[in-house]
């Protein structure tokens, strides 16, 4: 059976319309991950920007993938930044890890190493004292490697 | 390896009201719970699920981990100060241990 | 049959190897291994004689940015949690003998300054060549009365990866006139170009002929070795070289030499003079 061009074409879009119309039917992850996120900022809907999430493109083992966030906010007594939550949606669980910072931080930024199983979306979502909250993705290709990966 | 070891990094002095930047690492496995041994068996998650830094009795910075985090946790954040004291470092192990460690820092 | 599977196999993998080669830019990294700012590692230098490449180049140069800065952070280098732990060991009495490493060698970090470097040796009384694992040994049994480690024990590596870590920076050289030590050389080379396994590779294909190039996603270096005992992301902790020799042997799907056997004795001597003039990186860090 071969295809032509235009058939892979026309399957492809099929594909990426099903997608678009049915963004609930996905992996369980995703709505683990889903679930997260409003478990977090208590169901309501964060919005994007003030947070910035800091990745690799590309990470050479999911072992080992440098992470960090940083929010804007003056960090003081009282304007700052309760907490930031780590998750990774392709992971078989998406919980990562949750950031909790204090006026005494100083500045809301923090770096660690964190496990992909694969190539997947790497989601901070930050905290306000005032409730308010914040989201980032980035994707992170996770590469398998020939001898070495 | 042997008994989890932490390692620590805060600059020794720094002026009032600095904003400095603090490093840790401790060397432990971090066991997830999603890997089997040579026989296929499951084995048994061991993590460190807390971390906490603390100056002179006051919260700076906590963190939870889950098993997501890579062996050796490594945690890097900030902490401002505004006079000389201690941060109290510490990891808490699924099995109950308590990893400490403390540093002095001058504020001029 | 076999022999036909088997060259298709190996004709395969060259196709992989040449087709990646082209469509994804390859070649190491420019950046320049400075550690904590401080210590520049001499990662790129010109060949010792009768070398058959150009250039000596550390793997370092063939990681991602991230896995460089890892290695040029001695705070953030996990593999420093080994040293400081080897550095324990190095101080610990075990044994019969009631003695520590540092009970006979006292004055440890001007002892072992270089040794990391130079290793392996020619031992006389053996009849073979030494690495820090052997020499370690021997030392336990014979004066520490001690039991010898086994292979990659947890204690080995970090103790190895210690001792090396003393020559970091210092160029990596060996005394090829001691001994029986040029007849080691000649049995690494020719096992270094030697085709083995289903997949029908030699060291030399991938790491002499296709170096700078893509296997699968993974970016072939050299091979060298100056940076052993390394970290490794994948394991997330300390991989001995022989532990390493085995795994690259496995995935070219052979039979794999016991560690410290003369076959691959043979071949780190010959390796790690393929790495000569590059700075000791212990602890490096890799994929």
């Amino acid at each position: 059976m071969t295809f032509t061009r235009r058939q892979v074409f026309g399957l492809t879009a099929g594909a990426a319309a099903f997608v678009a119309v049915a963004p609930r039917i996905s992996f369980a992850a995703t709505d683990d991950t889903e679930a997260a996120i409003k478990a977090f900022t208590g169901g309501a809907e964060p919005a994007t920007g003030t947070v910035t999430l800091d990745t690799p493109e590309i990470a050479e083992n999911g072992n080992t993938v440098p992470v960090g966030v940083s929010v804007e906010s003056p960090m003081t007594a009282d304007n700052y930044v309760e907490s930031v939550l780590i998750l990774a949606e392709g992971n078989p669980s998406p919980a990562v890890a949750t950031f909790h910072f204090t006026a005494m931080s100083g500045a809301a930024e923090a770096k660690t190493r964190i496990r992909l199983a694969k190539t997947q979306n790497v989601i901070a979502v930050a905290k306000m004292n005032d409730g308010s909250t914040f989201i980032d993705r980035k994707e992170v290709k996770v590469t398998i490697g020939g001898c070495g990966g | 390896m042997a008994n989890p070891k932490p390692r620590v990094k805060v600059p020794k002095k720094a002026s009032k009201g600095e904003v400095i930047t603090i490093k840790t690492l401790i060397s432990h496995p971090m066991e997830s719970g999603q890997r089997k041994d040579k026989q296929g068996n499951l084995v048994p998650r061991q993590i460190i699920n807390t971390f906490k830094c603390e100056f002179d009795g006051q919260l700076v910075f906590e963190c939870d981990m889950d098993p997501a985090v890579s062996a050796n946790p490594y945690m890097e954040f900030n902490a401002k100060v505004e006079n000389s004291g201690t941060f109290k470092f510490t990891w808490v192990d699924d099995d109950g241990s308590v990893y400490e460690t403390e540093k002095k820092i001058t504020v001029e | 049959m076999a022999r036909s599977y088997r060259l298709s196999l190996a004709a395969g993998v060259a196709l992989v190897l040449g087709a990646h080669s082209a469509a994804i830019a390859g070649g190491p990294s420019d950046d320049k291994l400075v550690i904590d700012g401080e210590m520049e590692i001499m990662t790129r230098v010109a060949p010792p004689e009768g070398h058959p490449l150009d250039e000596v180049i550390s793997g370092w140069h063939y990681r991602t940015e991230e896995t460089r800065d890892l290695e040029a952070d001695s705070f953030q280098n996990p593999g420093m949690l080994y040293v400081e732990r080897g550095e324990e060991i190095w101080n610990t009495v075990e044994g019969d003998a009631g003695k520590s490493c540092a009970s006979c060698h006292e004055d440890g970090a001007e002892f072992l300054k270089g040794i990391g470097a130079n290793y392996p040796k020619w031992n006389a009384g053996a009849g073979k060549p030494f690495n820090i694992e052997l020499q370690i040994n021997q030392c336990r049994e014979e004066n520490m009365q001690a039991k010898p480690y086994k292979f990659d024990a947890a204690d080995q590596k970090a103790l190895t990866t210690f001792i090396k870590h003393q020559s970091i920076g210092m160029p990596v050289e060996l005394d090829l006139t001691e001994g029986d030590m040029k007849s080691w050389w000649d049995k690494g080379e020719e096992l270094y170009y030697t085709r083995t396994g289903q997949l029908n590779l030699s060291c030399a294909t991938c790491h002499e002929d296709y170096n700078g190039n893509y296997i699968r996603a993974d970016h072939l270096s050299q091979g060298n070795v100056n940076g052993f005992p390394t970290y490794r992301l994948k394991q997330s902790a300390m991989v001995s070289l022989h532990n390493r020799f085995r795994g690259c042997i496995r995935d070219t799907r052979a039979a794999f030499p016991a560690a410290f056997s003369d076959d691959l004795m043979a071949l780190e001597v010959y390796v790690t003079w393929r790495g000569s003039g590059l700075g000791v990186e212990t602890p490096a860090v890799r994929q």
